[in-house]
């Protein structure tokens, strides 16, 4: 089991004919993944790397049951095609561009709230259940089927964490990128929230940053629910205040959301806390076999 | 981006919130000038850099005539504020803002930002005007109006009222709430600003709603639709480096380490800092190099960590997963030859080829130090680099 992806996904992928999302369509398709259609405006009819390609999301849907769509598209367009993928009703849309303006964020946060779809990112890695489906842009090789449960504001941090945890021979359930920036469809919480009741996911590893209080309220929601392990760790303890750290998201504004804050509220709901990112793995290895 | 206070009310203007008037000057001659035009009793001598706590480090000045608006401004101007948003280093002032002096009745707090947790606008307001909001959050949070403005329905008169009745206007400051409000949240939504802060918002004698303070910050990714915004951006109120790093495209901030860092993707990056400190060690940057990690990249951040005299030694951390090593590691050889790199490097990496990147830079004939994991690389370079300091 997993969340949210399993083999029998059906991927769209907005902005296939792109560089970016040729190049990681390609390396899914290898990976195993599904992808079933691609939308490029004005190139429907065609054919991109042996994918049928289409005009709009409502056709690619219509036409090959696509239920998850994965967006390559530049940040001035992004709003617009998750827009696009709401108004098809797609049930899982993931938005890997960075870059996308706040405001836009805002109207589109409008419209998922009142929809049935489940958004992950924007300015993320996309999301992975080892040895069944990619989607996204992660290097597949570093993972490996199992049980642990990965939720990360991080790409390559994720990277690392799960390195670490396959080289002890722990595999992974589902790994999600939520994304770096201050305003995404998926938070911490939501994703928590899926890890604690799918049956197939035995321990829980969330990687948070500095910036905002959304790994405060996954600890409050820990604290009263989750029985499984949970190890967490958190970038930026050292980033001074004011100033953002490459991720939007990643800004201490007014003394809150510093990383001494995060931590006490994931020691406070019994989380095995980590400081350094190179002790990911073994804490997780350590929490598992108590 | 941040912009400074007298272009942050003239954009105001444009958008109808009053402000007092006022001109920026860079020199005591055109003080005096502006002081004579506006002809009120009092200006207000106000040095222009992008940081608050002016006033306290003696930054913002009463002048009682043109030729005392003079002196100020020959006093004031390249004078290094120091003040607790500076830094240490403090900031030399370059520009004034010769503003007509108010008749002050109360000082409020008004602001607009997005708050993330719920994904929408928040206006928030407080009648402990002229104090940080951060520390009227923290002493008496009661004090702090919030009202959240969802885009379907924008900015209403309710919310107006609410605010208006609750910092305890009446009379003419009351009816101006509204429009008052209604001009700086087109403000902020029309300049995609990330902040939009007034601090004080001043009621007048005669019940006028006043911006005294202006403060704009606009979110960069929106930049690109704004030229005319972008325009704003005065390079000498940030770090020089930054600025070339930016010229780059690289993600790149300064700090007071001596470990430089080069390293793919934001959270790898602030993690890499975080073991370099556990290590015992500084950072003395943040550098993100973006996913992709080409060879010319490597070459334009080796500029710039090399170009910071406190920088003892570089940890190049990337974990590139799809990225090849051996194009990295030929990238990272190229640039050291090329720049004549002397400095100890530590070199730990991911992704496919990594034995053949390691034997590329075995090979080189480089300063460099292969590390396996980060931790061993932090260790490695925090000793190479003479330790903490």
């Amino acid at each position: 089991m997993s969340v949210l992806v399993n083999e029998y996904t059906r991927v769209v992928v907005q902005g296939l004919t792109g560089r970016e999302g040729t190049f990681h369509a390609e390396q899914m398709i290898e990976y195993g993944t599904k992808v079933v259609a691609g939308v490029t405006p004005g190139k429907g009819g065609t054919l991109h790397i042996q994918v049928p390609v289409f005009n709009t999301v409502a056709d690619a849907v219509r036409e090959t049951g696509a239920d998850v769509s994965l967006i390559f598209v530049p940040p001035p367009y992004a709003a617009d095609a998750v827009l696009e993928s709401l108004d098809a009703a797609m049930p899982l849309i993931i938005c890997i561009t960075e870059g996308i303006p706040t405001l836009d964020m805002v109207r589109v946060a409008a419209v998922l709230k009142g929809s049935k779809s489940r958004l992950i990112g924007p300015n993320c890695p996309g999301i992975i259940s080892p040895g069944k489906c990619k989607i996204g842009i992660m290097p597949g090789r570093i993972h490996k089927q199992g049980n642990v449960g990965v939720v990360s504001r991080s790409g390559t941090l994720t990277y690392e964490a799960v390195d670490q945890l396959t080289k002890l021979g722990i595999g992974q359930s589902t790994c999600i990128g939520i994304g770096g920036d201050p305003i995404i469809g998926t938070t911490f919480l939501d994703a928590i929230r899926m890890f604690n009741e799918d049956p197939d996911t035995h321990a829980i590893v969330m990687i948070g940053e500095i910036g905002g209080n959304a790994e405060e309220q996954a600890a409050a929601y820990i604290k009263a629910n989750v029985k499984k392990p949970v190890v967490g760790l958190i970038a930026g303890q050292t980033a001074p205040p004011g100033r953002r750290m490459g991720h939007a998201g990643a800004i201490i504004s007014g003394g809150a959301g510093t990383a001494a804050e995060k931590y006490a509220a994931m020691s406070a709901a019994g989380i095995h806390t980590v400081q350094s990112p190179a002790d990911i793995g073994s804490t997780l290895a350590a929490a598992i076999k108590k | 981006m941040k912009i400074h206070e007298y272009q942050a009310k003239e954009i105001f203007r444009r958008f109808g919130v009053p402000t007092p008037r006022g001109e920026m000057v860079t020199t005591p001659a055109h003080a005096r000038e502006v002081a004579e035009r506006l002809g009120t009793r009092i200006v207000v001598v106000k040095a222009q850099i992008h940081a608050g706590g002016r006033g306290k480090a003696g930054g913002v000045k009463l002048a009682k005539s043109p030729a005392e608006a003079a002196e100020l401004a020959r006093a004031i101007l390249g004078m290094t504020l120091v003040t607790p948003q500076t830094g240490p280093g403090g900031r030399v002032v370059k520009r004034l803002l010769i503003e007509e002096g108010l008749d002050i009745k109360r000082e409020l707090y008004l602001s607009i930002l997005v708050d993330r947790a719920v994904a929408a606008p928040v206006i928030m307001a407080s009648t402990a005007g002229g104090m940080e909001i951060e520390e009227v959050a923290h002493k008496s949070p009661d004090l702090i109006l919030r009202e959240t403005i969802f885009p379907a329905t924008g900015l209403q008169p309710y919310h107006a009222r609410k605010l208006a009745f609750g910092l305890g206007l009446s009379g003419d400051a009351a009816a101006a709430a509204g429009p008052f409000l209604q001009a700086l949240y087109r403000t902020f939504l029309e300049t995609d600003a990330s902040l939009t802060e007034i601090n004080p918002l001043i009621v007048t004698g005669d019940g006028k709603l006043v911006a005294l303070d202006a403060k704009m910050t606009f979110d960069d990714n929106a930049l690109y639709r704004h030229k005319e915004l972008a325009e704003l951006r005065d390079l000498n109120e940030e770090d020089p480096l930054e600025v070339e790093a930016s010229n780059y495209k690289l993600n790149y901030i300064k700090l007071d380490g001596s470990i430089g860092c080069m390293v793919n993707g934001a959270g790898l990056a602030m993690g890499t800092m975080d073991i370099i400190k556990l290590s015992g060690g500084s950072p003395a940057n943040f550098l993100d190099v973006g996913g992709g990690a080409n060879a010319e990249q490597v070459k334009n951040a080796f500029k710039i960590l090399i170009s910071d005299k406190s920088v003892k030694g570089v940890f190049i951390n990337i974990f590139g997963g799809i990225l090849r090593c051996d194009v990295l590691a030929s990238g990272v050889v190229a640039a050291a030859k090329e720049l004549n790199l002397k400095l100890p490097v530590v070199i730990r990496m991911e992704g496919t080829n990594v034995e053949k990147g390691q034997e590329i830079l075995r090979d080189s004939g480089c300063n460099f130090t292969i590390a396996q994991g980060m931790k061993d690389g932090a260790e490695k370079i925090v000793k190479l680099a003479g330790g903490a300091r």
